[in-house]
């Protein structure tokens, strides 16, 4: 039987490190020094996944994407 | 004009010399008729990409990635005819084999492409080179349309002399793919999907076509003669020596070192090697002196042969300096478009050159590591990543000079010329002494 699971992924050429993302999801995303998120990109557990929504829609660049992955 | 085609197909060579093979230095004589003598005539394949699976043959610009494989992806790739592209850009400095055959033998990447082309239906073929190639392709290529050689038109675009210019997506958005240098991320679509006009398109190297060519004359099992059975067949490398530049053709498995024309003492006094070009890595003399020309084992030893460069960096030279250039130079040479790179990268050529050519008490090891991680896999395409192996395999392969200048600074050879061939190299000199 496949599953599915929900990704984060960033686009790295729309992000311009505004850092909305790793305010509205720091379980799963950081800032390096230069302000561009590094992503946890694990399997999304289903507690955060609404979080992860938000933040996806809340990214002025709409450089963060959730990507649903069959494994 | 006309021109007898002979009907025999001719004997294949039975040696390692096969693209290069029948060609002599001086003026290259790359005319239809040399082509067509040596070579013999080039005859429809109808099952080309089953032969192609069968010969093992894989990917010489850098990726090492199967031919079939990609063929079928493309022919699978949507329901529009698709777009076939030689590419011989080439961007890499220390590289000079695809503009060597380009020179010497475009016949044989032209049979390469145009079997591409049909085995895919292609709508569009397409030779993308520098400018120093564009005349020698226009000829051959002009020859082959007076004598009605080729069931596809092919056309020719000047590729741009950077870096990247070779990357395959920045081929496809060179030709008119999508915007920018560098495609879309995310993986969504493909170029083999979309890519020149929203097409299917395949993007594959001159030499792999030049094999392609070989392989569709003489077969898979011809192919197989020579190399081991999962490291088959030859390659071009670039051999990169105080003496200058220097083509060969290696039999894939067999010594490295042999395969580049250097006798054990020479290649045992050398400070280093630099492996797959600027976003390669650095191995020892020691360790050079073991390898097979095998990419598994050189992505073993930390390197990669990418596309078949190989640098030799003598005893009087700097390494330090030698690789703070080249950071600066593929700093330079970035799209510019994600910012980990265009930051990070800056980061580390600068680190790079406070080691080389600074006081004591340099930037330490630990901390261009750091650097290295932050800019490792954040791109939209691998340029960070191969500049990050570069320079942590140079770190480790020569960190004893690592160590000397961190307690004294720069060194005696600091200043010397350098080996690896940058642009703009003494304009930034200046830049750096006047810091």
């Amino acid at each position: 039987m496949s599953r599915w699971t929900l990704e984060l992924v960033v686009d790295p050429i729309a992000c311009d490190g505004r850092g909305v993302c790793a305010e509205m999801l720091p379980e799963r995303i950081e800032l390096d020094r230069w302000g561009y998120p590094i992503v946890d990109g694990g399997d999304m557990a289903p507690a955060l996944v609404d979080h992860a929504v938000r933040a996806v829609r809340a990214c002025p660049k709409q450089a963060l994407h959730l990507v649903e992955r069959r494994c | 004009m006309s021109l007898t085609l002979p009907n025999d197909a001719k004997t294949a060579p039975e040696t390692g010399r096969r693209l290069l093979h029948g060609l002599a230095g001086g003026t290259p004589d790359q005319s239809l008729e040399t082509h067509l003598e040596r070579w013999g005539e080039l005859r429809p394949r109808h099952h080309l990409i089953d032969e192609l699976d069968a010969s093992g043959l894989v990917g010489h610009g850098g990726a090492w990635f199967p031919v079939s494989t990609k063929w079928r992806a493309v022919a699978a790739g949507g329901r529009r005819r698709p777009v076939v592209v030689a590419n011989g850009a080439e961007g890499e400095p220390a590289s000079k084999k695809d503009a060597l055959l380009l020179a010497h033998a475009p016949h044989l990447v032209l049979d390469g492409l145009v079997l591409a082309g049909s085995a895919l239906r292609a709508q569009q073929a397409i030779v993308y080179v520098p400018r120093t190639s564009v005349e020698a392709v226009e000829a051959a290529v002009a020859e082959r349309r007076g004598h009605r050689l080729d069931p596809i038109a092919i056309e020719i675009a000047e590729s741009a002399d950077t870096f990247i210019s070779g990357q395959e997506s920045a081929v496809v958005n060179a030709l008119g793919g999508r915007r920018g240098a560098i495609p879309a991320f995310v993986g969504l679509t493909s170029i083999r999907e979309r890519g020149v006009g929203g097409r299917p398109t395949l993007v594959q190297n001159v030499e792999t076509l030049a094999h392609v060519a070989l392989i569709a004359r003489f077969g898979p099992k011809w192919f197989r003669q020579v190399g081991t059975p999962d490291n088959p067949g030859t390659m071009l490398l670039t051999v990169t020596r105080p003496d200058g530049p220097l083509i060969v053709e290696a039999v894939l498995g067999s010594s490295l070192r042999k395969a580049t024309g250097l006798r054990s003492e020479d290649a045992a006094r050398a400070r280093g090697f630099l492996l797959g070009g600027y976003g390669g890595g650095w191995v020892s003399p020691a360790t050079f002196g073991e390898l097979p020309v095998s990419e598994k084992a050189a992505r073993r030893a930390g390197a990669t042969l990418g596309a078949g460069v190989v640098a030799l960096l003598p005893p009087d030279v700097c390494p330090l300096a030698e690789m703070a250039d080249v950071v600066r130079y593929m700093e330079g040479q970035g799209a510019g478009q994600c910012g980990p790179c265009v930051h990070g990268l800056a980061e580390l050529a600068e680190a790079m050159e406070r080691l080389a050519y600074g006081g004591p008490s340099g930037p330490r090891v630990e901390r261009i590591g750091d650097i290295c991680n932050l800019v490792e896999g954040r791109g939209a395409c691998r340029h960070p990543d191969g500049v990050a192996r570069f320079v942590r395999t140079g770190l480790s392969v020569f960190s004893d000079e690592v160590t000397a200048h961190q307690r004294r600074g720069s060194c005696s050879q600091t200043h010397a010329a350098r080996v690896l061939p940058v642009a703009d190299r003494a304009a930034r000199r200046r830049l750096v002494s006047k810091a």
